[in-house]
């Protein structure tokens, strides 16, 4: 089937199986490789992506259930002249990410937390990422950088 | 002011963040455009016979290019003799590490004619697209003769049923003393208790994965992996070709933990593949595939025995290890080896004794996860002091103080065989103790004790000493060049997969030579540019690597101070380096001064350039002590941590930014394994915990923010003062999370649970306390 959707402002149409993820979607025919797959059960949050502005696993949707929507992807975060989100600001200046594999998720996953509850506790923002894995940072730096993203603070 | 020391945020993260990584299935070079994939068929089943394999349906299905099982591999060399080393009794295990004992438990590339895990490759399908694989792979039949499985400690012991029939035995090595009967003499109290060390899974957040081509008489790997150099001489080994006729590159690698180590035969499979069919190949494997297929670690019976004074002087202490390695002693018949090594800890206590059998079982193989042996240990002598402590009534971070080893002893040899360097154990101590505000910690135990509060508060302490760069004598490479715009280009063989060593190294040019960080490119994990390295591991790599970037600097320097001299006139004596500023100028003449562009241009065919590889002696010896505090419901069993402070010494602190993520990464998978994480098998040897959805992989929302705590002891053998921090974590936080959610029920008479302390564990614990089981 063809599938034609909008990913970080571009759009892709291809034509694949039915059963192709979104995640594959976008690695294989959108060619952006940032989006991770780290697991087979939905479970671990790497390939995190916005679908229409809200948060998707998209190893858990179908390359056809994006049709005709709007993907944001960590590559399309930063600012036209390469100024990085301030998520992304964040994520450096914290020291939130060591491999960088479950990264693009994580940051997608809070740039969503951040859209739904600008100003969260430590709390809210350890149960709203329960769903992204990090095998690294032991996710303290990780909440400190969304913590961080939230105030506005300036970089430490 | 030297930017060694302060905080630095890392040159690796704008790339990672904007644009993602490239790991080995991101990889889009021209080799790879057409590149078919890999499937691997797996066993299914624990220990069977295989009586058949039938790939026609799978030959016939859309898209697939081969399917190959051992009948193909006739291309490549016989496994080595066997030379009657490593089997039954008197293999040290020691001297074979890293490497597989070989000999009758040699491990096949795939499958022959028996299985011994689930998830042991048994068939390759090769497709040309993604999905294929796995419709293809469930069209190969393959005909099992089951065989009695052989799960845990006893089953292996009992030997009833043989893994390998050549070897007579299910014992891979068999290493120490038997115990003395006057060992204990002397004790007043003596505890003895058999505890497990749970089988774990290393997770790293990238599965393992491999790309390969082959090509006018070349084999390139990309592979994820730890080392890339040691994975090329492996893969020449395994294949049977000239190491100069390999290359291996480890592109970004997405977390290791140990697991990385080298390359595991599904990644040799992928290149041996790629020239046997010619084709440009690639496999990733899927997280299922991961868990059952990726080396597992831990896996310790221990029978920790303990005794002393009344007063709390510890003078005896055995351990006992029975490793289970899995279905194929890999690294798992060495780990044991390092428990040992470390078994009596941060501890002065005058009589110690340990053995060890490794075991082998059908399950995934063991190998090296973060600690590697050395949590092991720490687990073991931790358990014993509360064990101790409890019996002898007096508070456990007392005994600690009493037995730890004083200041004035180093360098310090243990009972059990290891030199300590340097250390200030009762120092962490006392800084962690004041910096929870211990004091007021058991007061609030107390209040809570005392209203029988259904959620009851715990206290755990563990002190550790680790040993890092443990194989410090195999050294490391570096070769650094200075180009003539001004740059500089690092070669290291280290290999970074997460740890900030871009950042690190260049931030260690920086301090040497004034050459601005941003200025200086990292290369790692490319065996054409760097063909000889050690790789990551055994929290090595600054103490070796980073010394060896450090001491071309300081060469590279002195080649410049030459140039420069020439230039400007002077001699070398008068000479300086304005590190500062990156110039150099005659001493008293700041203004007349050349740059290291100027000076690089100016210094011939040759250029600026050193190569290091630096070796040292001995390994060093971190140390620290790590408190937990938990908060147990006493009704359902769930253990909630509260706090996690550390005092985690390595030394001199390079880069506090790293040295901080290294701590926490560390942390977490240490509390990890003290409350949630196992990798469990039923009977039949079926993985129970083979999916995300079933392997409790820590989250964010069950640990608490960390409290780290600043010591630096120096280091006094190598110019840095720098000792390895990258496992410290989980040496010191499995230990005190553990130790603090038995505290939090010890007073209803619990004195021990083993790992993972789950609900389940605790409510039981509990019960069969007030019942006087």
């Amino acid at each position: 089937m063809k599938v034609t959707l909008t990913a970080n402002g571009s759009e892709v149409a291809a034509e694949v199986e039915d059963r192709t993820l979104l995640v594959h979607f976008l690695r294989d025919a959108a060619g952006l490789t940032a989006t991770n797959v780290g697991c087979d059960t939905s479970s671990c949050g790497a390939c995190t992506v916005l679908l229409d502005g809200r948060s998707v696993k998209s190893c858990t949707v179908l390359a056809a259930q994006a049709d005709g929507g709007e993907i944001t992807t960590v590559e399309g975060l930063a600012a036209p002249d390469g100024e990085m989100h301030p998520v992304q600001t964040a994520f450096r200046a914290e020291h939130a990410l060591q491999c960088g594999f479950c990264t693009p998720g994580m940051v997608m996953a809070v740039v969503s937390l951040l859209a739904e509850n600008p100003d969260p506790t430590e709390d809210d923002v350890r149960t709203a990422l329960e769903g992204n894995l990090c095998r690294c940072t032991g996710y303290h730096n990780i909440v400190r950088a969304v913590l961080a993203a939230a105030s506005g603070r300036r970089p430490s | 002011m030297s930017i060694l020391g302060t905080r630095v945020v890392r040159t690796e993260d704008p790339r990672l963040l904007t644009a993602g990584g490239t790991y080995v299935d991101d990889l889009r070079v021209p080799e790879l455009t057409q590149a078919a994939r890999v499937t691997f068929v797996r066993s299914p089943i624990a220990h069977a016979l295989i009586t058949g394999i039938d790939a026609a349906a799978a030959r016939e299905a859309p898209g697939v290019l081969a399917v190959l099982t051992a009948n193909d591999l006739d291309d490549l060399p016989p496994p080595p003799p066997d030379d009657g080393g490593g089997g039954g009794d008197g293999g040290d295990g020691g001297e074979a590490a890293p490497l597989p004992l070989g000999g009758p438990w040699t491990e096949p590339l795939l499958a022959v004619d028996r299985v011994r895990f689930v998830g042991e490759p048994v068939a390759m399908v090769i497709t040309t697209e993604h999905y294929q694989g796995e419709d293809a792979a469930e069209l190969v039949s393959v005909d099992y003769e089951p065989l009695p499985p052989v799960i845990g400690a006893d089953a292996a012991l009992a030997g009833e049923s043989l893994l390998f029939p050549a070897a007579g035995t299910n014992v891979a090595v068999t290493f120490g003393a038997p115990a003395d009967a006057t060992t204990f003499d002397g004790c007043e109290v003596v505890v003895e208790r058999t505890i497990e060390n749970q089988r774990l899974a290393p997770v790293p957040m990238e599965g393992r994965a491999a790309a390969a081509v082959w090509a006018a008489g070349k084999l390139t790997v990309w592979v994820s992996t730890q080392n890339a150099q040691i994975s090329r001489f492996v893969l020449a080994g395994a294949l049977g070709l000239d190491p100069d006729s390999i290359r291996v590159v480890a592109p970004d690698v997405g977390g290791g933990f140990g697991a990385k180590i080298g390359l595991d035969r599904d990644a040799l499979l992928v290149a041996w593949a790629a020239k046997h069919t010619g084709r440009a190949l690639r496999w990733a494997e899927t997280r299922s595939e991961n868990l059952l297929g990726m080396t597992h670690g831990r896996a310790q019976r221990q029978v920790i025995k303990i005794g002393g004074t009344l007063d709390g002087r510890i003078l005896a202490y055995r351990l006992e290890i029975v490793q289970d390695t899995g279905a194929y002693p890999r690294m798992g018949g060495f780990l044991p080896f390092l428990t040992s090594l470390m078994a009596t800890g941060p501890y002065d206590i005058g009589t110690a004794e340990t053995a060890y059998r490794v075991i082998v079982t059908n399950t995934t193989p063991i190998s090296a996860y973060r600690g590697a042996g050395r949590p092991e240990a720490t687990a073991a002598v931790e358990r014993a002091v509360d064990l101790f402590a409890v019996e002898i009534g007096m508070d456990p971070a007392d005994v600690r103080r009493i037995n730890l080893v004083p200041p004035d002893k180093f360098p310090f040899n243990s009972p059990c065989g290891a030199v300590y360097d340097t250390g200030a154990y009762s120092a962490a101590l006392d800084k962690v103790l004041a910096g929870a505000g211990y004091q007021e910690l058991r007061a609030e135990q107390a209040r809570r004790r005392e209203r029988g509060d259904v959620r009851q508060l715990g206290i755990g302490v563990a002190s550790y000493v680790e040993i890092t760069a443990a194989d410090a004598a195999g050294g490391e490479t570096a070769r650094l060049v200075v180009h003539d715009d001004g740059t500089a280009t690092v070669y290291t063989g280290s290999s970074a997969h997460g740890q900030g060593h871009h950042t690190a190294w260049a931030m260690l040019v920086q301090a040497e030579l004034g050459i601005d960080m941003d200025k200086v490119t990292v290369v790692h994990g490319d065996t054409d540019l760097i063909p000889l390295g050690v790789g990551t591991y055994a929290s090595r790599s600054l103490q070796l690597g980073g010394v060896a970037v450090q001491k071309a600097a300081v060469d590279v320097r002195e080649q410049a101070r030459r140039v420069a001299a020439d230039m400007l006139e002077a001699s070398e004596s008068d000479l300086e380096l304005d590190v500062d500023r990156g110039l150099w100028h005659v001493r008293g003449d700041p203004e007349a001064s050349r740059t290291w562009a100027q000076v690089a241009g100016h210094a011939g065919e040759d250029g600026l350039a050193a190569s290091v590889n630096y070796t040292e002696g001995q390994p060093t010896f971190p140390f620290g002590t790590h408190l937990a505090v938990a908060e147990v419901d006493t009704e359902t069993g769930k253990a909630t941590m509260l706090r996690h402070v550390t005092v985690d010494d390595a030394g001199t602190v390079l880069s506090p930014l790293l040295a901080e993520g290294q701590r926490h990464g560390g942390i977490a998978q240490g509390v990890a394994q003290a409350l949630l994480e196992e990798m469990r098998y039923d009977a039949a040897g079926n993985p129970v915990t083979g999916t995300l959805v079933d392997y409790a992989i820590i989250t964010a929302a069950e640990l608490p923010s960390f409290e780290l705590l600043a010591s630096e002891t120096p280091a006094t053998i190598n110019p840095l003062g720098a000792k390895g921090i990258g496992e410290a974590g989980t040496i010191g936080a499995t230990p005190a999370t553990q130790n603090a959610v038995i505290d939090a029920v010890s007073h209803l008479g619990v004195r021990h649970i083993d790992m993972p302390v789950t609900p389940e564990r605790v409510w039981t614990a509990i019960s069969d306390a007030r019942e006087g089981r």
